[in-house]
């Protein structure tokens, strides 16, 4: 899928999150919404843009989020 | 005239019905409600009085001088329609001397009647004969007078007015003031000289005339008549249904002639029993159903093997065998999920529920959405997230409880014209009204109703001003603590206080962003938090946002705060655009929840589906429309099953949608017409209108009503039935005999549908959502002693502006909407006489912004936008503010979605419908400018993609 469609997707629900949750909840809440939301390859794929590159374009928390993402998919993937 | 086999009352119900009342009616006891008139405890007691000017919808009026009775003990013979009861009272009805005194009155209505005035085309059908014979007077004693010229005013294509037979009892007026409140006929002159008049004496289709047909329905004559009926005689037979267009989901009675594939509708009555309408209409469930048996539908499957090809008749089986070996073929290339369907919001709860079944059980994934995706999603997910319930709080009948009515990105009088009517009537009777929309609604200013307070904002500032609204409400100490104490939770409560009472978010600060002046927003929340009942009602100019879903959060965060939830004249209730938004998102349409809004990721939900459905179901949400285009268009989503939903036409940015579309190996479309969608077609599947199908619809008030079949379907299946024969194909069999044993298994399967069956619908008229062991019967106004998710939940609605930015090159925001006579992307009413109302879709723009183009009234102007371009005419308004323009989408001519960007809603993907930025110029030659224009972009994202290969 186009991966800035998909970055500007994340941004905007971390505009949300990043007024409405504490501080200490608002990534886990962009990475819940993502995984409650978005269909698994939306997800692979921003997490594959982001371990390649760092996740440009995404912003802090957003960044945040796919970083929990990544993590857990490694998780998955080694489990 | 009402419906066949209707006992019209006289006189309304009283609302606030008193203790009981005994009295006594030739002979009869009788116990009714205090404020009951005489006449309709009389009609309840089986005994008819004969009138003329009284029927059951409207007040009583005391004028035909035919209703006189006697009451032991007063003096004379009082009026049974303008009596009311009183205890021990002893009633007469007949007498030597009612007689007379009934037959002299109605000797002298007869006398101005044509002398064949029996043998109007109201034969049989007319209130004028059955009271002379009640009366026993078959034609007048007096001789021939002088008649009044008196021109037959057909103009409107629905019914005629034919003044011959007017007896001047003033029911068209009082229908279309009391019920319909548009006051667009009065009675013109006095004495001999009355007579019934449109506006100032206009025809009827260019007075102010909405067409509702409230006027016919009153008329006890044949004045007013329906030129079905004229044409095609008298009804024989009435099925009570459910009207398809609007979420307000009006009852019908369908009055027909003729039997199975000869039935003919002879017209659609409102059902004075219904529980959403009480026998109120519009134009369109009225009088707009012929697009039914319209020629464009398509009765037998197409095929062809790719879009480039014309289409070929097929049979059933040929169609459903090719449909199904092709879905299976592209998972076996592609994979299971590159797949999947869309629902529809225009079918009913079983076929949506077929639909989503079909995707996720025989499919295999949850690639499944539904139309609701593109209006009202920000809706479920903004109530669930704060209320615990994706649906509106109230019923209907509340607003005659709401002191202030709050209306917010809704156009009720074109859009929800039924309960549009209800609004009048409670706004006549003293609430409050404050408008917040972009435009000029005609709720802001029509015959007898003035908004308190309308808050012309920016068009996608709503966040901004609901923030502003809260901002007063905390600071100034009008919230309800002790309410919000009880109900919701504290943390987030005290967080969202915080937030809005900082002053960034004051009226004063918001106002450079709203364009609304401070004071005008700080009278607004006052009005609202401490005016008595709130009710807030709101439509797609919310949730059709980037912060849609914010939106919605804001206006639940207003109502917890203010107290004005959980009983009845309150709530925050969504206008459902089509007759089954509500009841598709019910359905599990949505790709991430099974039925009632359960995620798919439940696996004691999941269990529940896979042991009775007999499958293993993925865990994962699947994609939504948009995301299905998007993976369309990276080849890794093949095909699609759209029931009952023109994409091309109402989903934004048309280009990518017919981009997606056309790179897709099987498109199957099941649809009552050729639509838009079609042309991307492979496999045409035709669809059955709600005439043909039984089944049941879900209003914007979580009402459940039947739908019944009044013929049988034209192309041979109920919608239902397709989607079970493409299921068959594939490999997993659906046994369904009946739509109630998909309700069945619906309950079962449901808790808020535990209780619901037909077997309950039928006894009961209707039902609303929740219905199970709690609340048998329904539950009509929610969240009453605590809100569904337990505590309530604010959250904190950070305003955002839109990337979609005004700028020298789009320098307008183009905002859209609906109009009264046309539905949608126009399928149905575009095949009606609708179109005489309104053939085409115009742009609205001010008049300095036309000035400054030198744009004229009528002119062709060439819209342009970052997504695309279209050409319409104008029409100079000051509805709209100068920098905004706006218009509607239900021509695929005008193709309005053309210009509409990819924008959305951050949480659910809605588009943002409502923000465009856009560029209008005058153009003289309306398909030069189009080509030309396309051209231009071309050329334009030719050279960008040689200058970025990135984007190619």
């Amino acid at each position: 899928m186009n991966i800035e469609l998909l970055v500007k997707m994340a941004n905007e629900i971390s505009l949300f999150f990043a007024s409405g949750s504490a501080p200490t909840q608002a990534a886990r809440d962009v990475a819940t919404h993502m995984k409650r939301f978005w269909e698994p390859r939306m997800r692979r794929q921003i997490v594959t843009y982001y371990e390649k590159g760092q996740g440009e374009g995404l912003n802090d928390l957003a960044r945040e989020a796919v970083a929990l993402l990544a993590a857990e998919a490694r998780l998955s993937n080694s489990a | 005239m009402f419906a066949i086999d209707y006992r019209d009352c006289g006189t309304p119900a009283p609302r606030d019905a008193g203790a009981p009342v005994t009295i006594d009616i030739d002979g009869k006891s009788v116990t009714v409600p205090e404020g009951t008139s005489v006449m309709r405890a009389a009609s309840l007691a089986g005994i008819q009085v004969p009138k003329l000017c009284a029927t059951d919808t409207l007040k009583a009026f005391g004028s035909c001088r035919l209703c006189l009775v006697e009451i032991e003990g007063r003096k004379g013979y009082p009026a049974s329609c303008t009596t009311l009861v009183a205890p021990g009272m002893k009633i007469r009805t007949q007498s030597e001397k009612l007689a007379a005194l009934r037959r002299g009155v109605l000797d002298l209505y007869l006398s101005d009647q044509p002398p064949a005035w029996a043998e109007s085309p109201a034969k049989g059908h007319n209130e004028l004969e059955t009271v002379a014979k009640a009366v026993g007077l078959a034609r007048t004693t007096y001789g021939p007078g002088r008649r009044r010229p008196a021109p037959v005013d057909d103009s409107n294509p629905y019914f005629v007015f034919d003044p011959q037979y007017c007896i001047v009892c003033s029911r068209c007026v009082r229908a279309c003031d009391e019920v319909q409140g548009t006051f667009a006929l009065t009675v013109q002159g006095r004495g001999y000289d009355s007579k019934i008049a449109a506006s100032e004496g206009q025809p009827f289709l260019e007075s102010e005339c909405v067409s509702c047909g409230a006027c016919v329905e009153a008329c006890p004559t044949a004045a007013l008549i329906e030129k079905s009926v004229i044409r095609l005689g008298e009804p024989q037979r009435a099925v009570i249904t459910t009207c398809a267009y609007c979420g307000v989901g009006c009852s019908f009675e369908a009055e027909t002639r003729g039997s199975g594939a000869a039935t003919e509708v002879v017209r659609m009555v409102p059902n004075r029993d219904g529980d959403a309408n009480h026998g109120h209409a519009c134009v369109k469930g009225r009088f707009a159903y012929g697009y039914a048996t319209h020629p464009d539908r398509q009765l037998k499957p197409l095929l062809r093997a790719s879009i480039r090809d014309e289409w070929r008749e097929a049979s059933w089986e040929e169609a459903i065998a090719y449909a199904a070996g092709e879905i299976r073929r592209i998972q076996g290339k592609y994979g299971r999920d590159s797949v999947g369907g869309i629902t529809s919001s225009r079918c009913s709860n079983e076929e949506a529920f077929l639909v989503q079944k079909l995707v996720r059980a025989a499919f295999g994934t949850n690639n499944v959405d539904t139309c609701a995706r593109v209006c009202h999603s920000p809706t479920g997910y903004g109530l669930k997230s704060t209320l615990g319930e994706s649906a509106g709080t109230q019923a209907f009948t509340s607003v005659a409880r709401a002191d202030v009515i709050l209306v917010i990105g809704a156009n009720p009088t074109d859009g929800h014209p039924v309960f549009a009517s209800q609004i009048k009537r409670r706004l006549r009777e003293g609430a409050k009204l404050i408008v917040i929309d972009p435009r000029v609604i005609d709720l802001v200013r029509s015959p007898h109703i003035a908004a308190d307070i309308h808050l012309q904002l920016q068009p996608g500032t709503n966040v901004a001003m609901l923030n502003a609204l809260a901002h007063v409400v905390v600071t100034e100490g009008l919230t309800k603590d002790d309410y919000v104490a009880e109900r919701c939770e504290a943390p987030a409560y005290q967080r969202w206080k915080a937030f809005v009472a900082e002053e960034r978010n004051s009226p004063e600060t918001m106002a450079a962003i709203t364009g609304v002046p401070a004071g005008l927003v700080r009278r607004a929340a006052r009005l609202y938090a401490t005016g008595g009942n709130g009710a807030i009602y709101y439509g797609l100019g919310v949730t059709e946002h980037s912060q849609g879903s914010t939106a919605v959060m804001g206006l639940a965060n207003l109502a917890m705060a203010t107290g004005n939830l959980g009983r009845e004249g309150v709530g925050v209730n969504p206008l459902r655009g089509q007759n089954n938004v509500q009841g598709s998102c019910d359905m599990g349409s949505f790709p991430h929840e099974f039925t009632g809004y359960r995620h798919v990721s439940d696996s004691a939900v999941r269990t529940l589906f896979e042991r009775d459905w007999g499958v293993q179901l993925p865990a994962e949400p699947g994609l939504r429309i948009p995301n299905m285009f998007e993976a369309s268009l990276d080849g890794s989503f093949r095909a699609l099953y759209v029931q009952g939903e023109d994409i091309v036409q109402s989903d934004p940015n048309t280009h990518h949608v017919t981009s997606a579309l056309a790179a897709m190996e099987c498109v199957i479309v099941q649809d009552l017409f050729l639509n838009e969608t079609a042309r991307f077609a492979h496999v045409f599947l035709p669809g059955s209108s709600f005439l043909e199908k039984d089944g049941t619809f879900t209003n914007a008030e979580r009402r459940i009503s039947r739908v019944r079949k009044v013929m049988p379907p034209r192309a041979g299946y109920e919608d239902w039935q397709v989607t079970m024969l493409l299921s068959e194909a594939l490999g997993y069999p659906m046994r369904y005999t009946h739509p109630s044993e998909i309700m069945d298994e619906i309950a079962r399967l449901t808790p808020t549908f535990a209780g619901v069956s037909y077997e309950k619908l039928d006894r009961l008229g209707s039902i609303q959502w929740p219905c199970n062991d709690a609340a048998p019967d329904g539950t009509p106004t929610m969240h009453v002693h605590q809100f569904v998710r337990g505590k309530g939940r604010f959250y904190v609605t950070e305003y955002v502006p839109t990337s979609e930015r005004v700028n020298s090159r789009f320098p307008l925001i183009l905002t859209t909407g609906r109009i009264l006579s046309q539905y949608n992307v126009g399928a149905q009413t575009r095949r009606t006489d609708n179109v005489l109302w309104h053939a085409e879709d115009l742009l609205e723009i001010h008049p300095h912004d036309a000035e400054v183009r030198g744009i004229a009234e009528g002119d062709w102007v060439g819209m342009t936008s970052r997504a695309g371009e279209t050409v319409l005419r104008a029409r100079i308004s000051d509805r709209i503010a100068p920098g905004v323009v706006y218009t509607t989408f239900h021509f695929p001519q005008t193709q309005a979605n053309v210009v509409t960007t990819e924008n959305s809603d951050w949480a659910t993907n809605c588009p943002e419908y409502k923000v465009t930025a856009v560029q209008v110029v005058r153009v003289s030659q309306a398909d030069a400018w189009r080509e030309r224009t396309a051209l231009e972009r071309s050329l334009h994202e030719t050279h960008a993609r040689a200058r970025d290969p990135a984007h190619a």
